[in-house]
């Protein structure tokens, strides 16, 4: 295995506090030192990274990488791709494969199409319920020891409370992470645009706050009951948060994740009808923006995602609410997280810690972190290089981003994974 | 984005999907084009050759009949060849695609598409992905426009009233799923109607609708106070079975317009209905038939301002 060098790079690693010009040295697929080059260390490949920030790969804790199942929409191969050029070390895989994650065989399947697009890190998250159907409970033991990390149910409904609670007892027996992302599926309404003046204006379904808060609130209570660890996914929305800070105050053990375009995107931000902006959950208010802001801010929420979801053209391809929702986002998750430290929203160091040492501490993932002896899984970015999102450059299938055209600062220029280079800009 | 699609690039009306956008001018020009066209159902010879040799397609892929017929019978008075697609037997049923559909006809060399469909924006859909000779008139979306209706209703004012400026104005009834009513509500405050009022259960009103700019009622005898025309809508008894509503009775108890309740209003107030109507329902019969009701007389302009869109939208094509 090659011996790697990356020399003179801004070294910021949240886990171990540093923030400090050095160099990084890699060999065995780890890091072996930082700063002090290691006696008879001669390197096969060096990597100057002056003027660079030298940071852990992200980790990516919801995508949909559309196989198994949907390979006309995207494969492993095209999205690992997309996520090597964007820092992306780890993704973390919904479970609402086709067919579902609820065996150990489709486990497997991800795994060996992971081996072969040459990008190992995919974990996948368990199906909580057989089919995701929200009625029996999957094999969760047999699903964790088959590799998954946590359990959940996709975004799908698990409309039955006794159910809920029963699989959030049997995750805790096996110390299994919950990942679920709360909607009341019947206060949803077959939504697709958030309940507020823009979707009356255009006389769009809509969706309301409470659709969250109060799944968000039946699961806490269960969580407190059952004692089972909960991630939420993908919050949107004011009240939600204060939800989540309160349980944090009363001790319990649960986080929260922001998918990114919620930081940047309203309902006042959308194009009539462009189904770019079509997303479940959907872009929220001017002031569900800010209190998330707030909240990642003050470390409410602590964990950063893209909510990776490639489509074909035809899912797009229609009047807003026929449309499926989901953008493809992987490649732009550390612009728009770079954007957020631009506006004053959050320190860099708070940026990365988002998409590296605290989703693997919520994962119980060795990774996240620069520490000798770590995996070098590890991310080299220019967070002044200006880009333009255009098909010329994008690499995953799905061209699902309402970001065309836009100029953004912050490019990936090395991504390596296991010490290995999986991405090199030039 | 909307305004841009829907204008040409000397501001002309190329296509028709929404009242938002348009201003007074070109509101009022439409309201013009259509006072041209109003006698002309009176003549010996409904005709006009505007529109000789072109074709109009309606798609429609709800049902309607008053509204298709209307369509039709402008495009027939203008000289137009009108086909008629029930989509609901024919090629989306197979399985084809709204824009395989669009594209099919478009390739026979279609002039103009008058489109309904049940989902929000499909009209908007269609305009984007059509070719540029095409015009496409929304003929109802989804809950969201239906801006011919909503112009035959403002021709209908304009009739009666002479101006905008000093009427106050209720519409009643399931504003929620309207796609009526919102368009009645862009053209109102386009126009400079001093006062719009939505009088419904909280059940049938969509959240934040006062950023629409009406002020909100949920009492009928209260909203009542001062108006001068006063506009009903269908309430869909399909919806009722919804949690909506308890019942149809208490639905007319409460909201229904009787005669006594039109007293309330003021005495020269007009009764307006886009209909259906339902009997019983959201009007009491003597109130429908009755001498401030000019329900029958929306239908007739019905026509008028349909060829005036029409018309319109087929001079402003080829300029962008």
């Amino acid at each position: 295995m090659q011996k790697i060098a990356i020399e003179n790079g801004r070294i910021i690693d949240p886990a171990n506090q540093t923030d400090s010009i050095g160099s990084l040295y890699i060999a065995e697929g780890h890091v072996i030192a930082v700063n002090e080059t290691p006696g008879d260390f001669t390197p096969d490949i060096v990597i100057d990274a002056q003027n660079q920030i030298v940071c852990p790969g992200f980790i990516d804790i919801s995508t949909r990488l559309r196989q198994p199942g949907q390979s006309h929409k995207a494969t492993i191969k095209s999205e690992t791709r997309a996520a090597a050029s964007a820092g992306v070390t780890t993704l973390v895989l919904q479970a609402d494969t086709k067919p579902a994650a609820d065996t150990p065989a489709i486990l497997e399947l991800i795994k060996d199409l992971a081996d072969k697009a040459d990008y190992p890190n995919i974990v996948t998250i368990g199906a909580l319920t057989q089919k995701l159907e929200g009625q029996e409970l999957s094999p969760m033991l047999a699903l964790k020891q088959a590799g998954c990390i946590a359990v959940g149910n996709a975004g799908k409904p698990v409309s039955n409370l006794l159910i809920l609670r029963r699989a959030m007892e049997y995750a805790a027996s096996h110390d299994l992470l919950l990942i679920y992302r709360p909607h009341e599926h019947s206060l949803g309404n077959k939504g697709c645009a958030h309940e507020g003046a823009v979707a009356t204006r255009y006389g769009l379904p809509g969706i309301p706050y409470t659709a969250e808060t109060i799944a968000l609130a039946q699961c806490l209570e269960l969580a407190e009951q059952t004692g089972c660890r909960v991630h939420f996914g993908q919050i949107s929305c004011k009240r939600s948060l204060i939800k989540i800070q309160q349980a944090k105050k009363y001790g319990l053990d649960v986080s929260a994740d922001i998918a990114i375009h919620q930081l940047h995107l309203t309902e006042n931000d959308m194009e009539p009808f462009d189904s770019a902006y079509h997303v479940l959950p959907p872009l929220r208010s001017d002031q569900d923006k800010q209190a998330l802001r707030d909240a990642l801010s003050q470390g409410v929420i602590t964990v950063l995602c893209s909510d990776h979801q490639p489509h074909d053209l035809d899912a797009k391809l229609g009047a807003f609410p026929e449309t499926e929702p989901g953008m493809a986002s992987i490649e732009t998750l550390l612009s728009l997280m770079l954007k957020l430290v631009n506006d004053k929203t959050i320190s860099l160091s708070q940026g990365i810690a988002a998409l590296t040492c605290n989703p693997a501490s919520i994962l119980r993932l060795p990774s996240g972190s620069l520490s000798v002896g770590m995996i070098a899984d590890i991310c080299v970015f220019d967070a002044h290089m200006n880009w333009t999102i255009d098909s010329t450059t994008w690499k995953s299938k799905g061209l699902n981003t309402p970001f065309w055209g836009s100029t953004l600062s912050g490019r990936v220029t090395h991504t390596l994974q296991s010490g290995k280079i999986i991405y090199s800009l030039n | 984005m909307t305004e841009n699609l829907q204008l040409n690039s000397d501001g002309k009306l190329k296509h028709f999907l929404t009242i938002e956008g348009l201003d007074k001018a070109l509101l009022t020009e439409i309201l013009d084009t259509a006072e041209s066209f109003a006698g002309m159902s009176e003549q010996q010879v409904k005709k006009v050759p505007l529109l000789r040799g072109k074709t109009i397609v309606n798609l429609f892929f709800e049902n309607s009949t008053r509204t298709r017929t209307t369509f039709e019978l402008a495009a027939i008075r203008l000289s137009a060849d009108v086909i008629n697609m029930n989509i609901a037997t024919s090629a989306t049923s197979k399985g084809e695609s709204l824009l395989d559909t669009i594209r099919n006809l478009e390739a026979m060399f279609v002039d103009m598409f008058v489109v309904r469909h049940a989902t929000s924006g499909a009209a908007h859909f269609i305009a984007q992905h059509t070719a540029p000779h095409v015009s496409v008139i929304n003929a109802g979306d989804g809950q969201h426009s239906h801006p011919t209706q909503a112009m035959l209703d403002m021709f209908t004012i304009r009739q009666i009233k002479k101006e905008f400026a000093p009427l106050r104005v209720a519409i009643i009834g399931d504003i929620l799923h309207s796609r009526v009513a919102r368009s009645q509500i862009l053209a109102l405050n386009t126009l400079g109607a001093a006062e719009i009022r939505v009088i419904a259960p909280k059940t049938l009103l969509p959240a934040h609708v006062e950023t629409l700019g009406v002020n909100v009622f949920h009492n009928l005898t209260e909203g009542l106070k001062d108006i001068d025309v006063v506009i009903m809508l269908r309430l869909q008894k399909e919806r009722m079975t919804s949690a909506l509503l308890p019942s149809e009775s208490e639905y007319f108890k409460c909201f229904g317009l009787t005669p006594a309740k039109l007293k309330i209003a003021k005495p020269d107030a007009i009764v307006m209905h886009p209909g259906p109507i339902n009997r019983g329902v959201e009007i009491d019969t003597r109130v429908a038939d009755g001498a401030q009701s000019v329900i029958l007389q929306q239908v007739s302009n019905g026509i008028a301002v349909r060829m005036a869109v029409m018309s319109m939208a087929m001079q402003a094509r080829g300029n962008g």
